[in-house]
């Protein structure tokens, strides 16, 4: 049997209903491991000796019905769980615990997982590259001062260096699909309404999504099946059948019509990327797949509408932080200097930034010139996909624009920074699903991403897709476990 | 069209987010620069479409209005950064 840490979630689940593994024996094994990969700043909070309590308890008494049976998980710390502090990667949520558990988490506790703890992200998920979280930036395992990108990028870089078996983290532009590109792993935004937002610290609500980030799409589907469920307490979430991912997983993808945006062959794109979308397309081909060249005319304008709709919704959302019922608070002469002061101790330069643009495209005189037009260009851009899945059935992109970029390389211009959501972000704008799976490397030896986007509700369908590809692309991340200490 | 340091003030006040002159001054650069890219949009002509309000193509659920949580007192006030167990607690607002 290999080490139990670079074993996948399907693994594990059939060693332990095997009884080959304990729960006990797993979760000591991830453990261990993080004690070892603290240069890697995964963790804000751990959890682990409740955690082998936990297991314990399991081993005792093991459900094997379950979907996640003693599985340990460790989670983006924007999910609240109750007991257990909630930071959002904040200075001003640092000391917070959660009375109540968020419904996504609570799907995996449900379904006999145990929480490992909570992985570190950028501010309010706010970045895409983990460098705005107010525990510090997260290390790539990939190599040595790189980012993993964001803002799922505690959670990419724990499922990369082997420190969780699967994890979930959250996407409002592209924070699970852009880190899973930059770190060689598997991540999948859901559909808009598939998995419950409540008791997700918010960013944007009208483009906020949990979703799996996995090492193979595979474990990929086995944890979309278990958080995508119909919530009351979300009234964005949508009730439908929704299927037994991995149960209905195939490689069968004969006859799918698969679409290639030509608006994506963006400038100054590199070579290697190209490259790597032309393999993609060969691949699929290769399955049987049909290729159909299409047109998404407004794609350009995705990102420049993004910085408005989500700085909109962040300003909003995030009036709540005025230090009064929970959080941090600084004091001052009288309410106002203290909400003043609170605000701007509490929060890092990029959320401030953010709000401080929400804010202004919301004030009196701009509303119609900003927010009104960007949800005018919303529904063109939403329309483009509509249109497209008239003709085919899935799309077929790169994830991101280049691979991961060095700690500090972009920090100093945040629109650079938001360039590298240019091919994620328009799939959040229309509410679709978009799994981005690993396909290659670049010069460097670092990982690229595919995307692969769906009709709304329609994640099986990217889920054989990518699990076809996958098979054709025979994807190894090679990680020489530089970090680890003795 | 430009922000000037004037407007950037002004919205620090709406946004309750204090800022010296410094970071007001980067902060002028940095909206001014991200204001420049989403200016684009206006290559658009808009006029005859209809802003998207919900991507959910679905109409908000009514529920009941009843009381599911009972005695939830302390778990509200459990978190408050002023330690009081009945209220929270601000800076005086009544002269």
């Amino acid at each position: 049997m290999s080490d139990i840490t670079s074993q996948s979630l399907f693994e594990l689940t059939s060693n332990i209903k095997e009884k080959k593994l304990s729960s006990e024996e797993i979760t000591t094994a991830f453990i261990n491991r993080a004690e070892k990969s603290k240069k890697l700043n995964v963790y804000v909070t751990d959890n682990f000796e409740k955690a082998i309590d936990q297991s314990k308890k399991f081993d005792s008494n093991p459900n094997l019905d379950f979907k996640l049976p003693g599985i340990p998980i460790a989670v983006k710390d924007l999910f609240c769980t109750n007991g257990v502090i909630t930071t959002a990667g904040s200075k001003i949520l640092k000391n917070f615990v959660p009375t109540y558990e968020s419904t996504v988490t609570q799907n995996l506790w449900s379904h006999g997982a145990i929480l490992l703890g909570k992985l570190n992200c950028d501010e309010f998920a706010m970045g895409s590259s983990n460098e705005t979280s107010f525990f510090g930036n997260v290390q790539n395992p990939i190599g040595e001062n790189l980012v993993p990108g964001g803002s799922s990028g505690g959670s990419s870089a724990a499922v990369a260096a082997n420190l969780t078996p699967v994890t979930i983290g959250t996407d409002t532009g592209g924070s699970i699909r852009q880190p899973a590109s930059f770190t060689g792993t598997v991540g999948l935004k859901p559909t808009y309404g598939s998995c419950s937002r409540y008791g997700i610290v918010a960013f944007a609500s009208s483009l906020d999504q949990a979703g799996p980030m996995t090492k193979n799409v595979r474990d990929c589907s086995m944890l979309l099946e278990v958080i995508s469920s119909f919530d009351q307490k979300d009234s964005t979430s949508i009730d439908y059948k929704r299927n037994n991912y991995s149960k209905e997983l195939s490689k069968d993808i004969k006859g799918k019509k698969i679409g290639i945006p030509k608006e994506y062959r963006v400038d100054n794109m590199p070579d290697e990327i190209e490259q790597l979308w032309k393999n993609g397309i060969s691949y699929a081909k290769d399955c049987g797949a049909e290729i159909i060249d299409i047109s998404l005319p407004h794609t350009n304008y995705a990102l420049p509408t993004y910085y408005i709709v989500a700085p909109a919704e962040a300003s909003s959302n995030l009036a709540r932080y005025d230090g009064v019922k929970y959080g941090f608070r600084s004091h001052g002469q009288n309410l106002i200097e203290m909400y003043e002061k609170t605000r701007s101790e509490g929060f890092g330069d990029e959320v401030k930034r953010r709000i401080m643009i929400g804010t202004y495209v919301l004030s009196s005189g701009y509303y119609d010139a900003y927010y009104l037009k960007a949800q005018k260009v919303r529904q063109l851009i939403k329309k483009d996909f509509d249109d497209a899945f008239s003709k085919v059935d899935a799309i077929l992109t790169p994830s991101t624009p280049s691979s991961a970029f060095k700690i500090g390389e972009k920090t100093n211009d945040p629109v650079s920074m938001y360039l590298n959501d240019i091919f994620t972000v328009p799939i959040n704008l229309a509410g679709l699903p978009g799994i981005s799976i690993p396909a290659g490397k670049d010069k460097n030896n670092y990982p690229l991403g595919l995307q692969v986007i769906g009709k709304p509700f329609d994640e099986q369908n990217i889920l054989n897709i990518s699990y076809a590809l996958e098979d054709k692309i025979n994807f190894k991340n090679d990680i020489s476990n530089w970090w680890l200490s003795e | 069209m430009s922000i000037d340091l004037k407007t950037v003030k002004h919205i620090s006040k709406l946004a309750r987010i204090s800022i010296d002159d410094e970071k007001a001054n980067k902060l002028k650069g940095d909206l001014n620069n991200i204001f420049e890219f989403i200016e684009k949009l206006n290559e658009l002509n808009t006029d005859n479409v209809q802003a998207l309000t919900s991507i959910a193509e679905t109409t908000l659920r009514f529920r009941k209005d009843e009381i599911k949580s009972e005695n939830i007192r302390e778990k509200i006030l459990k978190n408050s950064p002023e330690e009081n167990k009945d209220f929270f607690v601000v800076p005086k607002v009544v002269e």
